[in-house]
C-alpha cells in the first residue's frame, strides 16, 4: 500500500448558512496526481484554502504529511506548495523580485534562494524576463512564474488551484508540460482542481466529481467511465435479419443490445476486445459487417451523468464570478 | 530527501520581517514619480497653510486701526505680541503650525498603511504569503514599519521645508530634533497600527478609504495641530485632551520652539509610549485570528 499523502476526514466549511464543503472525505497517496472536478461554486477553492491553511474549517479534520492542517498549520505551509487560481505575484515588482521574497518568508538562506530561482526560473523558460516587472508578463508567463513561485520550498505536496483558467489551449498544453517537468523532477504529489474535463482525464490518475459541496464519486477516470455502463460499439450490417440481435445478444461479453433505425447499439465492458469477436461471429454467420464505431465514454459524460448539468456559472457567486473575469482578462492581456 | 539549511528562528523572524517591509516600500522609493510627489505634497501643505494662515498679521498694526481713536502703534503691536503669546506661546505662528504640520504629514500617511492589506488581500497577495509559514504578526508589522518609514521621510522633508520658509531656528537642536521624531515615530507606529487593525478584515478599499476619510480630519482639527485646544469648547478639549496627535505635537512644540508644555515631556511620551505599544500589541494579537485568506 502507498504512503497517504493526504488523508481528509468529513471536512466541512460553511459560511453563514451556505455549506460550501459538506463531509467530504477522501485520501491522496504518494506521487499521485488527484484532480477535484467540478462546476463553479462546487467548492473546489474552498477544500484547497483549508488544506492550505488559509481558512479553518468548521468541523471535520485533514492530515497532510502526517501533520494536521489545524494544530499544525505552520508544520503543513513549510511542506506544501500552492498554485492559485488568481495571479498573486505582486506586479509592481520583477518576477525575480517576487520568487526572493516568497523565499524569504519560507526562511530558505539566501545562497539556498539563487540557486533555487535561478533553477526554477530556467525551468519555466523566465530567465530572461526575470528582471522585468510583473506587470509586462503574459498571461501564460504569469502562470509560469506562479508555478516557479510555488515551487520555491521544494514541496512534497502541490495544490493546484485551476492552474490553466483562462488560458488559451496552447498555452495549457505547454503550463502543463512544466507541471509534469516539476513533478518529475521533485518527485511530488499534485492536488489539482479544474473544470476542463479533457484537462482531469488526460492527467490526472484519480479524480473526485464534487457538486454542492459533496463528493460524488472518486476513481480512476477509465473507473468512472466504466461506472456509468461501459464502452459502446455501433455497426450496422448488410445482409441483416431478424435473428442477428440475438446472435449477438448471447455472445459473450455484451451486456446490452438493441436495433437503432439501422443499426446495432452494444454496450460492453471492453469494447476493443468485444469488437473482432462479434466480427468473426457475424461472418462465420454469413453476416457482412457494413461499418463499425467504437465509443469509449467520455468524461464529459460521467460528469453530467453525476452532476446532471455540465456549467453552473450562473448559479456560483459573485465574487467567484469577479475572481475569475479578472484572472481571465489579466491572462488575455 | 536532501538536506536543508535553515536560517535561526530570530534572523528568520527578521529576515522575513524586512523583505515584507521592503517589498512595500519598494514601490515607492522605486517609482521616482511617486517618491516626488510624496514629498512636494509637504511642502505645496505647509507653503499653502503656512503661509495663508498668517494669523500674526491680523494684529499688527497695519490690521488693526481704529482711526477715531488713534492708538498709537506701539499699544497695537503689544497687544497683538500679548494675545499672540497667550494663544500660541510663540508670536510666530508659522512656526507653530510648522511643527502642527510635522504632525499633521506623519498622521496622514500613517492613515493609509491599512489600504495596502486591502489591495493585497483584493489581489490574491496575501493568500499567497499566509500560505508560507511567516508569522502573521510580521505581516502586520511590516505594513506598520512600511508607513512609520515612509511618513517620517516625509516629516523631515517638512522640516527642512519649513526651516527654509522662516521657521523659526533660535531653539533647534540635535537632541531636540531627535527627540521630536521619537515622538513623531510613536505617533506614526501607534496610528498606522491602527489603521492596520481596521483593515484586517476588510475587502473592499471603498470602506478603507472611507474609514480613513471619517477620521483624518476630526483627529486633525479635534487636536492642537492649528489652533491652541484652550479656546475650545470643553467637549472638544476633552477629545483633544487624549488625541495621540496633540501629545506629539506638546513634544515637538516644546522641544523645537521652546514652548512651555502644560504637564511634562516624560508625562507626553509615555502617553504616546502607551498608545503605539497597545495599538500594536492589539494589532499583532488579532492578526493571528483575523488575517485569513
Amino acid at each position: 500500500m502507498q504512503n497517504k499523502v493526504i488523508d481528509v476526514n468529513a471536512l466541512s466549511k460553511s459560511f453563514k448558512s451556505l455549506k460550501a464543503v459538506d463531509g467530504i472525505s477522501f485520501s491522496v497517496y504518494e506521487g499521485e496526481i488527484f484532480g477535484f472536478l467540478g462546476p463553479n461554486g462546487a467548492g473546489k477553492t474552498t477544500t484547497i484554502k483549508m488544506l492550505t491553511t488559509l481558512i479553518p474549517p468548521s468541523s471535520g479534520e485533514a492530515v497532510i504529511l502526517g501533520h494536521s492542517i489545524t494544530k499544525e498549520a505552520n508544520t503543513v505551509r513549510s511542506m506544501i506548495g500552492v498554485v492559485p487560481q488568481e495571479y498573486t505575484a505582486d506586479e509592481d515588482l520583477s518576477g525575480y523580485d517576487n520568487m526572493l521574497l516568497i523565499a524569504d518568508l519560507y526562511g530558505l538562506p539566501r545562497s539556498e534562494s539563487k540557486k533555487r530561482i535561478a533553477d526554477l526560473l530556467s525551468v519555466v523558460e523566465l530567465s530572461k524576463a526575470a528582471k522585468r516587472k510583473v506587470s509586462t508578463y503574459s498571461g501564460g508567463m504569469r502562470r509560469r512564474l506562479e508555478l516557479a513561485i510555488g515551487l520555491i520550498n521544494h514541496p512534497k505536496v502541490l495544490f493546484l488551484d485551476e492552474p490553466t483558467l483562462g488560458l488559451d489551449v496552447q498555452t495549457r498544453t505547454v503550463v502543463w508540460r512544466y507541471i509534469q517537468e516539476m513533478k518529475r523532477r521533485y518527485k511530488m504529489t499534485l492536488f489539482l482542481t479544474t473544470h476542463y474535463l479533457e484537462e482531469a482525464d488526460s492527467l490526472c490518475d484519480r479524480i473526485a466529481i464534487i457538486d454542492h459541496g459533496k463528493i460524488i464519486k472518486i476513481g480512476t477516470p477509465d473507473e468512472l467511465k466504466q461506472s456509468i455502463g461501459g464502452d459502446i460499439i455501433e455497426l450496422s450490417i448488410k445482409n441483416s435479419d431478424s435473428k442477428v440481435l440475438n446472435r449477438i445478444k448471447s455472445t459473450q461479453g455484451v451486456l446490452e443490445a438493441k436495433k437503432i433505425n439501422d443499426y446495432y447499439r452494444i454496450k460492453t465492458r471492453k469494447s476493443e476486445e468485444l469488437a473482432p469477436k462479434l466480427i468473426s461471429m457475424l461472418s462465420k454467420n454469413g453476416y457482412t459487417v457494413d461499418r463499425l464505431s467504437l465509443k469509449k465514454p467520455s468524461l464529459d459524460e460521467v460528469y453530467l451523468d453525476y452532476t446532471g448539468r455540465s456549467l453552473r456559472d450562473e448559479e456560483s457567486s459573485g465574487e467567484d464570478v469577479a475572481a475569475m473575469r479578472r484572472t481571465i482578462r489579466m491572462s488575455r492581456a | 530527501m536532501e538536506k536543508e539549511r535553515r536560517l535561526s528562528s530570530f534572523a528568520y523572524f527578521l529576515r522575513s520581517l524586512w523583505s515584507l517591509t521592503n517589498r512595500d516600500l519598494k514601490k515607492w522609493y522605486m517609482v521616482p514619480l511617486l517618491l516626488i510627489m510624496s514629498l512636494v505634497q509637504p511642502v505645496i501643505w505647509l507653503g499653502l497653510f503656512g503661509k495663508a494662515m498668517n494669523l500674526g498679521a491680523i494684529f499688527s498694526n497695519s490690521s488693526i486701526n481704529i482711526t477715531a481713536l488713534d492708538i498709537p502703534k506701539q499699544v497695537l503691536n503689544s497687544i497683538g505680541t500679548l494675545f499672540m503669546t497667550s494663544a500660541f506661546g510663540t508670536t510666530d505662528y508659522f512656526s507653530f503650525l510648522a511643527v502642527g504640520m510635522l504632525a499633521f504629514i506623519v498622521l496622514f500617511t500613517s492613515m493609509m498603511s491599512g489600504m495596502s492589506i486591502v489591495w493585497d488581500r483584493r489581489f490574491g497577495f496575501l493568500d499567497k504569503i499566509l500560505s508560507t509559514p511567516v508569522s502573521r504578526g510580521s505581516i502586520v508589522i511590516a505594513k506598520i514599519l512600511n508607513s512609520t518609514i515612509r511618513s517620517l521621510v516625509q516629516a523631515v522633508v517638512v522640516l527642512v521645508i519649513a526651516i527654509l520658509l522662516g521657521m523659526s531656528v533660535a531653539h533647534l537642536s540635535v537632541g531636540g530634533i531627535l527627540l521630536t521624531f521619537l515622538a513623531l515615530f510613536l505617533l506614526s507606529f501607534g496610528m498606522s497600527s491602527l489603521f492596520v487593525l481596521l483593515a484586517l478584515r476588510s475587502k473592499d478599499w471603498q470602506s478603507q478609504m472611507m474609514v480613513v476619510n471619517l477620521l483624518n480630519l476630526p483627529l486633525l482639527f479635534a487636536s492642537n495641530a492649528f489652533f491652541p485646544t484652550k479656546f475650545m469648547p470643553s467637549w472638544l478639549q476633552a477629545i483633544a485632551s487624549v488625541n495621540p496627535v496633540s501629545f506629539a505635537i506638546n513634544i515637538g512644540r516644546n522641544l523645537l520652539l521652546n514652548i512651555p508644555i502644560s504637564t511634562s515631556l516624560f508625562n507626553e511620551f509615555l502617553y504616546l509610549g502607551i498608545f503605539a505599544i497597545g495599538i500594536t500589541t492589539i494589532s499583532v494579537v488579532l492578526s493571528w485570528k483575523l488575517l485569513k485568506g
